[in-house]
């Protein structure tokens, strides 16, 4: 099949399957437009992804590598007159640098007595030095300078090693009296990889935020699972806290005093509307804002911390903007403003490819764009070229910003990155009644100058994670290397080698460090390109979705002004299906109308050729990626999948692989309790598509 | 534009679904109609049953199907054995939790499953209760989930730790919502019953024979220990949100309401008019009084103070003529009230004409009854939290009600001035009820001076230029001569005024007065001074012609003295008055 060539006209030719990407994909392809979307990787999500801990591996793997050098071919052979040719990237590796890899467990299991700890860094220290990204000069300075001191670290390193035999000598004779606390090592990590869905990005989704309100709006909620985020936590003095934000929240902490609660509430009320004192303060740092308004060290922290997430240059304007966007979000879903995706984030991107897939947007994989032809007298791109070397035209075409070629990028400011941690730990930072807690974590600078860490702590129950870990995601804006801006916070909430005497922390059994490209800076248009390309910048620091989402509806409205951006799709039972492939011309409509009556079991009907390959094409990459032995797990889903494609529209509910706890959406308000599961609780659970909330 | 989706239209689809529903009334009807004709001939069998639970599946509310199910239910209990009757309730249980799920307040579906669980021979009360807490998951005031869970604890057993750890649940997730308060205290006096040991009670020792032993002194109440948790537990929630009544309503709950006890407050002997008068502490009934006149029981005519009242805290009889009226014996009465079997004596001394005997307000400490069960310190400390809150809230009316209610408790007459600013400003705050604050200030300031009047010992009472607006607590007022009521917003003498059976003199001037239906059958009243008033009508004066000794009537500023003729008719109206002002 990777013979045949695809259809040779599209609308609209998508290079890249990030967040926004997907989102304008859907978009078009809802509304009919002809969409081909394509990634030259063999996963979804660009940047977005989720991982098995396998998988990451191997992305690690790769992130380690040379990148192939580029052969540029000549196309000339299909220029047309009056085209002229712009050469695509074909390597995004400049948005992640720095990977380094720890490990903190044992390699396989204690009771075989191996206490070879091996740091698996090796491959990080090799990446580093092998890697010649084509950067610019001060990156290479900079990346010469990590050099040095990933070198340093593994002498470290070995040292700790030494200690940690000790250490495990000790906890051999501890393993004895607390079984219970029994580490879990590489080989079990690696044998349970499946269990793990490890995200690039660490975001969440505001209960109502533009990403909660497009998938509602779009339908496309229906492919996707969420659970609340389950606690705010902070940290504080040396100590993780909670952050009492709702109502009930306020009630039940211990921390605050009647009188803290009260002046707490008070606040909170007065931010929902503005008021003459908060605009006096405008401009002024919310710090002092804060300040002014007497609620002690206690509140000040959790307000401008957790609740604001604010800086110190935040205006009393933006941190009163964002306190009120929070409160606005409490209580939709639960008892604080944030939704987590089962699976990971790495969903979303796929939910919405998923739905421009069933209105007919063909997707490849592994697939590329080489080179894009250009009208010189109207600068617009005419077609494209993909790896395979057969030329496509398009009218439009949207890329992600990691394929365009740097000297064609306008950037008002130096590119900035993103430090990121992922940490595989034993236990939640903050034990509590329930050990499924999904807890979002603000992390004051430690020290002026120090960026503020954003944490997630996800638990099993997320599908993230396997069971009797939590998976830990860290996030700042960079200053050094993510080792570097990181690790002091990890050693100190956390037990690792480095900290062996925090007894009480959980214990890190594995973490991942790396830099990603900050795609907030990065402007859609105003770049050397043709008019009708638009560039889709990669993630962003925000806690939100709100900068793909703002960015893929700018692109959609800059090319169908007139349309809907993502409306409602229509329920199956309304869709008219018909005989003819979709892309019916004029003179079969009547044709059409004689079908509407011989409609009923036109679910079989509601495919085409070009579709169908599409899919075909994607199951095989699916396939390939999931690797054989796990091909029987992921059957019902493609089955599923393969099924909402050819019958159109179809609720979504996947068959829940981990013990069935999957929810079905209420249908309507009035559903109580699902007759079987009256013993089982899955309060956590929750379909968006709830309609009391829905007008 | 090709390549989109093709979509039914609105009108298509409103077409499509009217026929549906046609499609679906017919089904109903038809079943309902075969329902109602086999109630008719009886038939209680398995089709019944069935033809029935399709018709509520789709109507749960649909009573005359529900009772024709218990008929059917009723019947296959005698014909099957108890394994088929426990299947088959089960059986009923789970289509009732279908039925729920489409109206989860459906009155039929909660009473039926109701009744099945009481009939099921071997019932799962764990699962009902389950079921309960889904529900209220769900809805947390679904009230009729809580009447049916209250039904399955009763039957169950369930310990009260656990229901009150329940309630600790559901006040935790929303402590606006009363049902958990209230449920939690009927709890803790179960659990945590104040100590049986004596009362700390502030009472004097009741003076009767035999006092009966009141249940009410200590059922309600909670040990102290559990109360301090109670009172940080609901500090919690009203600091948080001081504008939510439910937790306010449950702290008023916690600093306790004593009930007054029943008695004889007040027995009066007049020689002159040869009348015994009774005062009770709450409205009775004369019934079971009975009269002892030096040991004699007497026959006599109970008559309330107004044609109004036939229950009424004050009673009054005549003494058959000449049996007291010589000055120089001395008598002895006693009243004895049966139902409560208690009574009170009196001794009417040579050369007196008239004696008393009672329990002055001050004694019992009436006024503060109803907060002061506490302990002074409790609710010393308890008011300082309150002004704490009101610091920071100045403006809640929650707040500022609680702590007049708590001012009171401690020192009524201490507190006075800053009660009377907070009832200024609640009636400024919440406007909708300023009458309510301002009937109920009037109700304390009168309290306040009765209060003072006891202290000082004298059978005046006096509370002109105070805002009243209404008048209450008249049954403490038996003895009173002179009263002074000027200078206040009072509408109206209710018909209780005529139970100051000792007034001589009523000064009302400056008021709003226009109803005298309480100066009623009053013997001592001479002089009734109400100027500046809204009298209107001679009508409005006919109660005055009851009074015998009335003398002295003035009337100026009064529309009534604008009328024609107005002196002629109220000289014949009132014929014992000399001194008319108009």
């Amino acid at each position: 099949m990777a013979a045949e060539d695809l259809p040779s006209e599209f609308d609209v030719v998508i290079l890249g399957t990030g967040l926004a990407e997907s989102v304008v994909a859907a978009a078009f392809s809802r509304v009919g437009q002809r969409v081909l979307h394509i990634d030259r990787r063999s996963y979804y999500a660009a940047n977005w992804a989720s991982f098995t801990f396998n998988s990451l591996l191997t992305w690690i793997q790769q992130h380690h590598e040379e990148p192939q050098p580029e052969e540029l071919q000549d196309w000339s052979s299909l220029l047309e007159e009056g085209e002229e040719l712009i050469y695509l990237s074909n390597s995004d590796s400049a948005s992640i640098r720095n990977v380094q890899v720890f490990c903190f467990t044992s390699e396989e299991d204690e009771e075989e007595g191996a206490p070879s700890t091996k740091e698996d860094d090796r491959g990080a220290a090799d990446g580093d030095a092998v890697k010649e990204t084509p950067e610019s000069q001060s990156a290479d300075a900079k990346d010469k300078a990590k050099k040095q001191k990933a070198e340093e670290e593994e002498e470290e390193e070995e040292e700790e090693q030494a200690s940690q035999t000790k250490g495990e000598e000790l906890s051999a004779a501890q393993s004895q009296s607390e079984a219970t606390r029994k580490k879990i090592s590489y080989a079990q990590l690696v044998k349970e990889g499946r269990r793990f869905n490890i995200d690039l990005v660490s975001k969440l989704l505001y209960s109502r935020g533009s990403l909660v309100d497009l998938l509602i709006k779009s339908n496309v909620s229906r492919y996707a699972e969420f659970k609340n985020v389950t606690r705010i936590l902070t940290y504080r003095h040396g100590n993780v806290q909670q952050v009492p934000c709702s109502r009930a929240d306020v009630f039940a902490s211990r921390q605050l005093s009647v009188v803290e609660k009260r002046k707490l509430m008070r606040f909170l009320t007065s931010c929902v509307e503005e008021t003459d004192e908060q605009r006096a303060y405008k401009a002024r740092p919310y710090l002092e804002f804060l300040y002014d308004q007497r609620l002690g060290e206690n509140l000040q922290h959790f307000l401008f911390h957790s609740i604001a997430m604010a800086t110190e240059d935040t205006t009393t304007e933006e941190g009163l903007a964002s306190t009120r966007h929070f409160l606005r979000c409490l209580g939709r879903y639960g008892n604080t403003p944030f939704l987590f995706p089962v699976y990971g984030l790495g969903e979303i991107p796929q939910c919405f490819c998923r739905m421009c897939a069933v209105f007919g947007g063909i997707y490849c994989l592994r697939h590329s764009v080489n080179c894009l032809l250009v009208e010189k007298d109207t600068n617009r791109c005419k077609a494209v070229i993909d790896s395979r070397g057969q030329r496509i035209s398009c009218r439009h075409f949207v890329v992600e910003d990691g394929f365009v070629a740097v000297d064609r990028k306008k950037r008002a400011t130096p590119p900035r990155f993103l430090s990121r941690a992922v940490l595989i730990t034993d236990s939640s930072i903050l034990p509590s009644s329930s050990d499924q807690q999904v807890s979002m974590v603000t992390v004051p600078p430690v020290a002026a100058g120090c960026p503020t860490v954003r944490m997630v702590e996800l638990c099993p129950s997320t599908m993230t994670c396997m069971a009797g870990t939590h998976l830990v995601h860290l996030t700042c804006q960079s200053v050094g290397s993510a080792f570097e801006d990181l690790s002091p916070l990890v050693t100190t909430m956390f037990r690792t080698t480095e900290s062996p005497d925090r007894e009480t922390s959980p214990s890190v059994l594995w973490c991942l460090y790396f830099n990603m490209a900050d795609g907030s800076g990065l402007d859609v248009k105003g770049h050397d390109l043709p008019s009708n390309v638009f560039v889709c910048s990669g993630p962003d620091g925000g806690l939100s979705h709100e900068h793909a989402v703002r960015q893929a509806e700018w692109i959609f409205k800059q090319i169908l002004p007139e349309e809907d951006f993502c409306p409602p799709a229509p329920n199956p039972e309304d869709i008219i299906y018909n005989g003819e492939n979709a892309s019916s011309t004029g003179e079969e409509e009547e044709e059409e109308e004689e079908e509407q009556n011989k409609q009923g079991e036109g679910g079989e009907e509601w495919k085409e050729e070009g579709k169908e390959e599409g899919v075909k094409q994607q199951e095989e990459e699916r396939r390939e990626r999931e690797g054989g032995e796990e091909g029987g797990e992921n059957k019902e889903w493609r089955k599923e999948w393969r099924e909402g494609v050819e019958e159109g529209v179809e609720e979504g509910v996947e068959e829940g692989e981990e013990g069935g706890d999957v929810l079905e959406e209420p249908s309507d308000g009035g559903v109580m309790f699902s007759s079987t599961n009256l013993t089982t609780t899955p309060a956590m659970h929750c379909g968006l598509k709830m309609p009391s909330f829905i007008v | 534009m090709h390549g989109r989706v093709k979509v039914k239209s609105t009108a298509q689809q409103e077409e499509e679904k009217r026929k549906e529903r046609e499609k679906k009334l017919k089904i109903y009807v038809a079943a309902r109609d075969a329902c109602f004709s086999k109630r008719k001939e009886g038939v209680w069998d398995d089709g019944a049953l069935q033809i029935t639970q399709q018709l509520l599946s789709s109507n749960p509310d649909f009573g005359t199907l529900w009772n024709y199910r218990r008929e059917i239910l009723m019947h296959l209990e005698t014909v099957k054995d108890e394994d088929e009757v426990q299947k088959i309730y089960e059986a009923e249980l789970s289509f009732l939790e279908s039925c729920l799920k489409v109206n989860p307040k459906s009155y039929g579906s909660w009473h039926h499953r109701g009744w099945v669980s009481t009939r099921l021979p071997r019932p799962d009360w764990a699962r009902e209760l389950g079921l309960c807490d889904r529900c209220l998951n769900l809805d947390d005031r679904n009230f009729h989930c809580w009447d049916y869970r209250r039904m399955v604890v009763k039957k169950s057993g369930v310990p009260v730790d656990r229901e009150l750890a329940f309630t600790d649940r559901l006040i935790g997730s929303n402590f606006s919502n009363y049902s958990s308060w209230h449920y939690r205290s009927t709890l803790l006096p179960l659990l945590h019953p104040e100590s049986p040991e004596p009362l700390p009670s502030p009472r004097r020792p009741p003076p009767r024979s035999s006092p009966p032993a009141s249940p009410q002194n200590h059922s309600h109440r909670v040990c102290e220990a559990q109360l301090l948790k109670e009172y940080e537990l609901v500090q919690n929630a009203f600091f948080t949100d001081p504008n939510d009544q439910s937790a306010w309503f449950y702290y008023r709950w916690l600093l306790g309401r004593a009930e007054r006890e029943e008695m004889i407050s007040c027995v009066l002997v007049s020689r002159e008019e040869e009348t015994v008068t009774v005062a009770f502490s709450r409205p009775v009934d004369p019934g079971g009084l009975m009269l002892l006149l030096d040991g004699q029981p007497q026959t006599v005519e109970w008559r309330s103070v107004h044609p109004r009242f036939k229950h009424s805290p004050v009673w009054i009889c005549d003494l058959p003529p000449g049996t007291i009226s010589d000055v120089t014996n001395e008598h002895n009465l006693t009243v004895h009230w049966m139902e409560r079997h208690a009574h009170r004596d009196c001794a009417l001394y040579t050369g007196r004409t008239e004696s008393w005997c009672r329990d002055s307000a001050t004694d019992q400490e009436l006024f503060r009854s109803e907060l002061s069960v506490e302990k002074t310190s409790v609710l010393q400390s308890e008011l300082q939290s309150c002004k704490q809150l009101q610091e920071l809230e100045p403006l809640n009316k929650w707040c500022l009600l609680t702590i007049i209610l708590l001012m009171r408790a401690l020192d009524p007459l201490g507190y006075e001035k800053e009660t009377l600013a907070h009832f200024q400003t609640l009636r400024e705050v919440d406007l909708m009820r300023s009458a309510y604050y301002s009937d109920l200030c009037s109700k304390f300031m009168i309290e306040n001076t009765v209060l003072k009047m006891e202290y000082a010992e004298v059978r005046v009472f006096s509370i002109s230029d105070k805002k009243l607006t209404t008048l209450c607590h008249l049954d403490q007022l038996l003895l009173v001569t002179h009263m002074n009521l000027s200078s206040n917003q009072l509408q109206r003498l209710p018909p209780q005024f005529s139970m100051l059976q000792c007034l001589e003199v009523l000064e009302a001037e400056n008021n709003s007065i226009e109803d005298l239906e309480g100066v009623f059958h009053l013997p001592r009243l001479e002089e009734v001074l109400l100027k500046n008033n809204k009298i209107s009508t001679l009508a409005d004066l006919r109660p005055l012609a009851s009074c015998p000794k009335l003398k002295r009537l003035d009337l100026r500023g009064n529309p009534v003295s604008g009328l024609e003729e107005v002196e002629a008719a109220l000289t014949e109206l009132l014929p014992s008055v000399v001194d008319l002002l108009l």
